[in-house]
């Protein structure tokens, strides 16, 4: 489509039972109860002038444009912040409105440079919309008066500008961070003429300021005063196309504005589901990674990884990876040969990519990075509820009375919807966090928890038990629910189990580390306050309980009635993007499409049947047991899509010894990544940018992925994937994603309603989608549970055995920040890296003062699996005890450390508990040092100067 | 770093401790079921192979078993799999 604002009602919808009819400009318009005149108006095609409204925060009532006349009334309200009344008239364009209009819009241009035809908002400015709306020709006050055209721009932002010469004061940027955003970075300073939009303190500017770089500001300016330097840079968007985001399992929809094959910016879509037009500093901004200099476009091999590597054309690139996969299979049989699929990639990308494996490969040695974040969900919900899924969706949050957190900080790791929940708290729903650290959500502007649970790294299953003992003890359980939706038996064992005093708060506490009186009142809460919600990360599934927590999640939400219905509900706030869809489409080694098991015959036959193949009957190789295949010999080529396991993974000594033991490793990647290091194929990869298809979010929503640009490697994953098929035989033949989609729901029961085209039509879909549920599932368990009872399972605490002593006295848990995603391979290569160049070692002031260190020192950060060094920053958002680090760095690598336990039902990495010793250091370990130059011989290719710094 | 039987008697007595609650007889098969469900075959061959040292009595009761040819029905929830045209279950990570 070519290019165009969308659509501004002036203020936000209104949702009531009771209508209301009045009459605007003689035409009769019905709209719900609490409508506002302008977005009456507007509903019937109408434009009543306005500046300082905007329909995704309220109405402000301040800039004097919307003024209407209606009969009966004094005066001329504006129509922003006037409801509609059942027969109201209401006069929009009359001599009197048009003369006031004209006399307001004449006092903003007076303060306002009139330098439009050079101005980068030129034909994209409000201001310069209206004026030409109101008949405005001249300006009588002149320019030698006091003004503002003097001030200078503020660049400091690395994203977008802020001219305040060109701000008129409507206060919607200040506005869209405190309603939509939630940070309360902006604020007018200053009375009246003097009033001016401010970024944190008088001594800051927009980067040193609070402000997080989500966008709302600049998407929300009416002038050209705070505008994306894309814009000023390239001009505006010609065209634009509404994809979806391929950072975090929020899965936000964006126009992708576009000036030829040039991408101007990413504005986020109003009629997006899952961000109800909100963004944050990654999916708004930073996809510069696309264009890197460093990304790899010509397919790459060689003999082995001390060699350089030679570019080749993708045909010697395709028939060199399938003559050595035949090879090795002929040599060692098929289960030598595996491929991991990416939750970064689409769906029909990644079904094709386990369809390799199974009918290629001849083995079921296929995983996905689900298998080092939510499997645990996985194995918990099911075992729980009989389907794993998250059980609400994202607008569900809005009803929410309590709203229970649990290692998860959606702030920095889904901060769209971390700002969804902030609005919901300040309408005054209730907190409880459950988190080692001092998240920002425990306060925050206008936010402060209720409490706040610094549970010891490793004991979550202690601290769910025992709240579920508060809630059972005093008799605080909804028995009416739990005899109409669960198991009854089941239901008094469990109880009989969390009542026992061994799982009390207060003998806990010595485990925990949580005040029991904490506790107590935040299980009360809880199971008092209303509909309770909980929300949780990996904070909870990356233990060696990781299921059993899942599990004491379940079985909280059951006690007390917190399913089935708005509000409330069990939600695991998914990492990447495309996490749920890539479970769905079979990523995982013992089970087909649609969560059925490997080892059923009919399952088999049916995949057989449409495939032309055999295929093996036993699960194949979790990732972790890969690497233990690998070095043991019995498992020999592997195909990674867009994943990079060398730093992701823990242990990364263990990873690089199953990466060099192998014969063979494919790396199918935009960047030569840690994974690369070890690899004898590289397969340029394609972007989110640069391809059709769709990816299913943390709330189950289906969206469409649109190309806006073609693929700047020649092709799109799912043809990679498939001209590797081809060159091994197996005579694939889709033209589009959209067949991909129509295997899919071919042999999918879940998916059964799903086609492409419906999919564009209706823009997303939450599944199951099929015959019962044609328009899919917002809320699932609606009328009982999915697989007849909830069942309460019993999780008796079982420490870790990762255990703190005297050589490793301190607990290490890792996590994300705001600015960076993951192992950093996008985020790193843009420039987010203003804020966050490194990983950063989070200590207790108590726990740095002992050891003589302060913020800024490098550290040697030790484990017994490794070491290795960053800096220090001393905080006390972190207990003493116990220290915090990210992973988003390729030189620090804070997977050295982390070991080889697992949760006992997954193998999901137990990530969040690494016992460590901090002592200072003036410099990286040997590790880092080889590993350093490691790299840079792994990165050369042959024939070129330049050498990819990654 | 761990040997790859270390690994595997260690991951057969974490599920084996974890089901413990289930009562011995019953952890012992839903020990087992959750094996032949997940693990891949040469990583029961080797626990087969490997003599029983180091595993939990449930463990061994487990290992036991598989090693015999029994492949029990599913004693959990989580290793009840949708049938050919079923949608319910879903165990998606």
């Amino acid at each position: 489509m070519g290019y165009e604002r969308q659509a501004d009602f002036g203020t936000p919808e209104v949702k009531s039972d009771e209508m209301v009819t009045l009459t605007i400009d003689g035409r009769e318009v019905t709209v719900p109860a609490g409508t506002s005149v302008m977005r009456a108006a507007a509903e019937i095609g109408g434009d009543i002038p306005k500046l300082c409204a905007t329909d995704n925060m309220q109405a402000f009532g301040s800039c004097r444009m919307c003024l209407v006349e209606i009969e009966g009334a004094r005066g001329t309200p504006a129509s922003c912040t006037t409801p509609v009344m059942p027969g109201m008239k209401v006069q929009t364009q009359t001599p009197r409105l048009e003369k006031l209009r004209r006399g307001v819009m004449e006092l903003y241009i007076s303060d306002h440079p009139l330098d439009c035809l050079t101005c980068s908002a030129n034909n994209d400015c409000e201001l310069q919309e209206q004026a030409a709306n109101v008949g405005l020709r001249d300006v009588r006050y002149g320019y030698e008066g006091e003004n503002h055209l003097g001030l200078t721009t503020d660049v400091s932002n690395p994203y977008f500008d802020f001219d305040p010469s060109k701000c008129i004061v409507c206060s919607r940027c200040v506005r869209a961070c405190d309603e939509v955003q939630g940070t309360f970075a902006l604020a007018i300073d200053g009375r009246g003429f003097a009033s001016m939009v401010s970024a944190g303190q008088a001594e800051d500017n927009f980067l040193s300021s609070e402000c997080v770089s989500c966008g709302a500001c600049v998407q929300a300016c009416p002038t050209a005063t705070l505008q994306e330097k894309s814009v000023r840079a390239i001009g505006l968007p010609e065209r634009s196309v509404v994809t979806t985001c391929a950072y975090c399992g929020v899965g936000c929809t964006f126009r992708a504005e576009m000036r030829g094959e040039q991408l101007v910016r990413m504005v986020p879509w109003k009629d997006g589901k899952a961000n109800r037009g909100h963004s944050c500093v990654k999916g708004r901004f930073a996809y510069g990674y696309a264009n890197h200099q460093d990304r790899i476009l010509n397919p790459m091999i060689r003999e082995s990884i001390d060699q350089p590597w030679r570019e080749v054309s993708w045909e010697e690139a395709l028939s060199y990876t399938a003559n050595k996969l035949n090879e090795i299979k002929a040599k060692h049989g098929a289960r030598a040969l595996g491929g991991i699929t990416s939750s970064r990639c689409t769906n029909e990308e990644t079904f094709l990519v386990q369809k390799l494996v199974r009918a290629g490969f001849g083995s079921n040695n296929v995983d996905t990075c689900a298998r080092v974040c939510h499997s645990p969900t996985g194995y918990g919900l099911k075992t729980t509820f009989g389907t794993s899924a998250g059980t609400q969706d994202f607008d569900s949050v809005m009803e929410a009375d309590v709203i229970m957190v649990i290692g998860a900080n959606p702030t920095d790791a889904h901060p769209v919807f971390g700002s969804r929940m902030k609005r919901r708290l300040r309408q005054g729903a209730k907190l409880i966090v459950i988190d080692p650290r001092r998240i920002d959500l425990v306060r925050s502007p206008h936010i402060q928890a209720q409490h706040h649970l610094p549970v010891q790294p490793g004991t979550n299953v202690a601290v769910l038990t025992s709240l579920a003992h508060v809630i059972v003890t005093e008799g605080l359980a909804n028995e009416q629910f739990i005899r109409e939706r669960c198991d009854w038996d089941e239901y008094q064992d469990w109880a009989r189990f969390v009542s026992d005093e061994k799982h009390s708060p207060e003998f806990l506490e010595a485990v925990t580390r949580v005040p029991a009186q904490t506790v107590r009142e935040a299980a009360r809460l809880y199971a008092t306050g209303g509909n309770g919600a909980i929300y949780y990360g990996l904070g909870v599934t990356e233990h060696s309980q990781g299921s059993s927590a899942v599990i004491a999640i379940a079985n909280l939400a059951m006690v007390t009635g917190n399913i089935g219905r708005p509000g409330v509900g069990v939600n695991p706030l998914r990492g990447q993007n495309n996490v749920q869809g890539s479970c769905d489409m079979g990523s995982f080694p013992h089970e087909l499409s649609g969560y059925r098991h490997i080892s059923d015959e009919e399952t088999r036959s049916l995949f057989e049947n449409d495939w032309g193949v055999t295929l093996d009957k036993d699960p194949g190789l979790r990732i972790n047991n890969m690497f233990d295949a690998a070095v043991d010999g019995s498992f020999r080529a592997l195909y990674v899509q867009g994943e990079d396991i060398m730093q992701s993974d823990p242990n990364t000594q263990h990873v690089a010894a199953g990466l060099s033991a192998m014969e063979l490793v494919i790396v199918h990647d935009l960047f030569l990544n840690e994974t690369a290091n070890y690899a004898h194929v590289f397969l340029p990869g394609s972007t989110f940018l640069e391809k059709d298809g769709t990816f299913t979010n943390a709330e189950r929503r289906i969206q469409p992925v649109r190309q806006v640009m073609e693929p700047a490697n020649g092709y799109a994953d799912w043809e990679v994937t498939q001209l590797l098929a081809n060159a091994m035989g197996l005579g694939w033949n889709y033209t589009h994603p959209s067949q991909i989609i129509d295997e899919i729901a071919r042999l999918t029961p879940s998916f059964a309603g799903l086609n492409w085209e419906r999919l564009n039509e209706i823009g997303s879909v939450q599944w199951p989608v099929n015959e019962q549920n044609p328009e899919g599932s917002p809320v699932m368990h609606v009328e009982g549970f999915a697989s007849g009872k909830g069942k309460f399972v019993v999780t008796e605490y079982i420490p870790t055995d990762e255990k703190a002593g005297p050589r490793f006295p301190l607990l290490l848990t890792t996590g994300r920040i705001l600015s960076q995603y993951n192992v950093g391979a996008q985020t790193r290569r843009t420039d987010n890296v203003v804020w966050h160049d490194q990983d950063l070692l989070e200590m207790h002031p108590s726990d740095a003062e002992n050891r003589g260190l302060k913020t800024g020192d490098f550290a040697k950060l030790a484990s017994r699996t490794g070491e290795t060094t960053l800096r220090v920053l001393v905080t006390d958002r972190v207990a003493p005890g116990v220290v915090y680090t990210t992973f988003h760095h390729p030189g620090t690598q804070a997977n050295v450390v982390t070991t080889d336990f697992s949760d006992w039902a997954t193998n999901c990495p137990e990530y969040k508990v690494t016992a460590v010793q901090v002592t200072p250091s003036n410099g990286p370990t040997e590790w880092q040092r080889d590993y350093a130059e490691f790299t840079e011989r792994s990165r050369r290719i042959a024939g070129t100067e330049m050498e990819p710094a990654e | 770093m761990s040997s790859t039987i270390e690994t595997l008697r260690r991951m057969a007595n974490d599920i084996a401790r974890n089901l413990a609650s289930m009562g011995e007889r019953e952890a012992v098969l839903a020990t087992a079921d959750h094996i032949d469900k997940f693990w891949d075959p040469r990583m029961k061959q080797a626990i087969f192979a490997d003599g029983r040292t180091g595993l939990s009595d449930i463990a061994r009761g487990a290992i036991d078993h598989l090693a015999s040819g029994a492949h029990p029905e599913p004693q959990t929830r989580a290793t009840e799999f949708n049938a050919v045209n079923e949608s319910g279950h879903s165990d998606a990570g």
